[in-house]
């Protein structure tokens, strides 16, 4: 008998009933209008929101990062100077000052926005990039994270993350700093999806 | 996909993996499960650098002492310690104990390592069974880090950790942050169903005592941890002794109950460590029955024979002192003017624990 046999055998043993599976139940509150508590919650954690799409996104750039000179873009809507090409071994990412992704959806309950390595194509650079910017059409933005976890990233990608806020830790002192190893910054951008439903998912 | 009945074929599997791809390097994020099976020792006895992602992992690491809380392992440490520390080995500032300038310090000097690493490690917070993921969840991005930037990752999880479906998993990652640190959700929860795209994924589901655990009608229930902390975070004992002061892997109230199933005779002494007040128990957010193992546990050791000989007279003497209300008032009153009287030194000295300078 294999190893793995061997340990389902004791756990069959183990005289515990089996239970039917619980229902949970739907927790979802009134849908209406979620960004206002998507932003409360995402300011909570150290991130932040630009409500409109910026008109001259360049220059919005240089005047909110007026440092950053290596910019990777994977979102339609926004060119960057760094194609993935240029990045090479996931672990140079750590050369990018800003990235700018689009995320498909939004979670108000804490803030979150989902990514997968579709979003991202170098799954490292929502860690290793220096800050990041995040694409969200506030349609996308479900109430809770029992909402969240119906999307199909959680069965289809290869690695899904709900990030919520910029990297932190509080393991010194207990008290919580912002930013650790990850990103140093988080930022939302309320931006219409402008590409059509059977390509955004 | 792999199994392992216990701690040493655990290592075992993970060392083989490492050595058939010549790794030499690797980046680990927090598990629990590695320090119980001491995987990193083992590796390294076997020549492979390990170093920890994790900011409270990596303090204890280069201070050669293992974690004393689950969820922060450096949490004995002042600022001023950890400045210390990572001048020491960093070559910072001693004299800034600015959290966020640590924080910085700690991935300055860390990044590298990161980038540089054969392999990464990880625990999990969970494992779907729908889906087959796995799920870690870190504030610092640490896990991500380690599966995302090298291109061979393990990850290494107990058998306890699967649960069914992801609309379940709803459910745990909301309990989870908030017990632990009162957060909503830590920034990076993270899913992982295949490697990426060039790289290499191996799974090592591990028992080491938890099937057996299952068939304990009294313990059993501790099986359903999610490595919360609450219970040592409201623990009276576990806030004053600290959690090197169990000598155990798994410390405070959760240990208690756990460490026994792994070795009945080496963690006989821990559930006397306990007030058996039931705060741990009110606050756990699975409902466990903490306090409740505790005490069974206490009748286990009884029946076993593992209570030493002083304990039990002492307990017979307590047992006498708290039964008798006239008794028990004579007692305190004694000690309070006792403890008004006697010198410093009989008191506080070298044979009584609190009495030893740190």
């Amino acid at each position: 008998m294999g190893t793995r046999e061997q340990i389902l055998e004791k756990v069959r043993a183990s005289g515990r009933q089996f239970v039917p599976l619980p229902r949970i139940p739907n927790f979802a509150g009134d849908p209406h209008d979620l960004s206002e508590k998507f932003e409360s919650a995402l300011k909570m954690v150290a991130g932040s929101v630009v409500r409109v799409p910026p008109k001259d996104f360049d220059q919005f750039l240089r005047e909110t990062f007026p440092n950053a000179k290596t910019i990777y873009s994977t979102a339609p809507e926004v060119r960057g100077n760094l194609r993935v090409e240029d990045i090479g071994e996931w672990s140079n990412a750590s050369q990018i000052d800003v990235t700018i992704v689009r995320s498909p959806l939004g979670v108000a309950e804490t803030g979150s926005v989902l990514l997968s390595e579709k979003e991202l194509l170098v799954n490292a650079i929502g860690l290793f990039a220096h800050d990041i910017i995040i694409l969200l059409d506030r349609k996308e933005i479900v109430p809770d994270i029992h909402a969240a976890y119906q999307h199909p990233h959680f069965r289809d990608r290869a690695y899904a993350v709900l990030m919520s806020g910029p990297s932190g830790t509080g393991d010194i002192g207990g008290k919580t700093v912002h930013p650790a190893q990850g990103v140093m910054t988080l930022m939302v951008i309320y931006w219409p999806t402008t590409i059509t439903n059977s390509e955004s998912v | 996909m792999h199994w392992a009945r216990d701690a040493h074929e655990h290592n075992e599997i993970v060392y083989n993996i490492l050595a058939e791809h010549k790794v030499k390097s690797l980046v680990k994020s927090k598990s629990m499960l590695t320090e119980e099976c001491n995987t990193r020792v083992f590796l390294q006895n076997r020549s492979i650098q390990v170093t920890e992602t994790d900011l409270g992992e990596r303090i204890q690491q280069l201070h050669d002492q293992p974690p004393v809380h689950i969820a922060a392992p450096a949490w004995n440490k002042t600022n001023e310690d950890v400045a210390k520390l990572f001048a020491e080995n960093f070559g910072s500032d001693p004299n800034n104990t600015d959290t966020a300038y640590l924080a910085g310090e700690m991935r300055k000097h860390t990044r590298p390592l990161l980038e540089k690493a054969d392999a990464g490690m990880t625990g999990a917070n969970f494992v779907v069974a729908e889906s087959g993921a796995i799920v870690t969840v870190t504030n610092e991005g640490n896990a991500d880090i380690s599966a995302n930037a090298p291109k061979l990752r393990i990850c290494s999880a107990g058998i306890e950790k699967v649960i069914p479906k992801n609309e379940h998993l709803a459910v745990f990652i909301r309990l989870l942050a908030r017990s632990a640190v009162g957060e909503r959700i830590t920034q990076y929860t993270s899913h992982f169903i295949a490697p990426r795209r060039d790289g290499e994924m191996h799974m090592v589901l591990v028992d080491n005592g938890r099937s057996e655990r299952l068939g304990m009608d009294n313990f059993w229930q501790s099986l359903k941890c999610i490595r919360c902390d609450a219970c040592m975070n409201t623990c009276p004992v576990y806030r004053r002794g600290g959690g090197l002061s169990y000598g155990s892997t798994y410390m405070g109230p959760i240990g208690i109950i756990m460490m026994p199933t792994f070795d009945v005779r080496r963690y006989s002494e821990l559930p006397f460590s306990s007030t058996l007040n039931g705060s741990c128990t009110n606050v756990c957010p699975v409902n466990i029955n903490i306090h409740e193992q505790i005490y069974a546990w206490r009748e286990v050791m009884e029946e076993k024979h593992q209570i030493q000989f002083v304990k039990k007279e002492a307990m017979m003497v307590a047992d006498k002192v708290l039964s008798h209300p006239h008794l028990y008032r004579t007692a305190t009153s004694v000690a309070e003017t006792a403890l008004g009287t006697l010198p410093r030194v009989a008191l506080y000295n070298c044979l009584k624990t609190w009495g030893k300078t740190p």
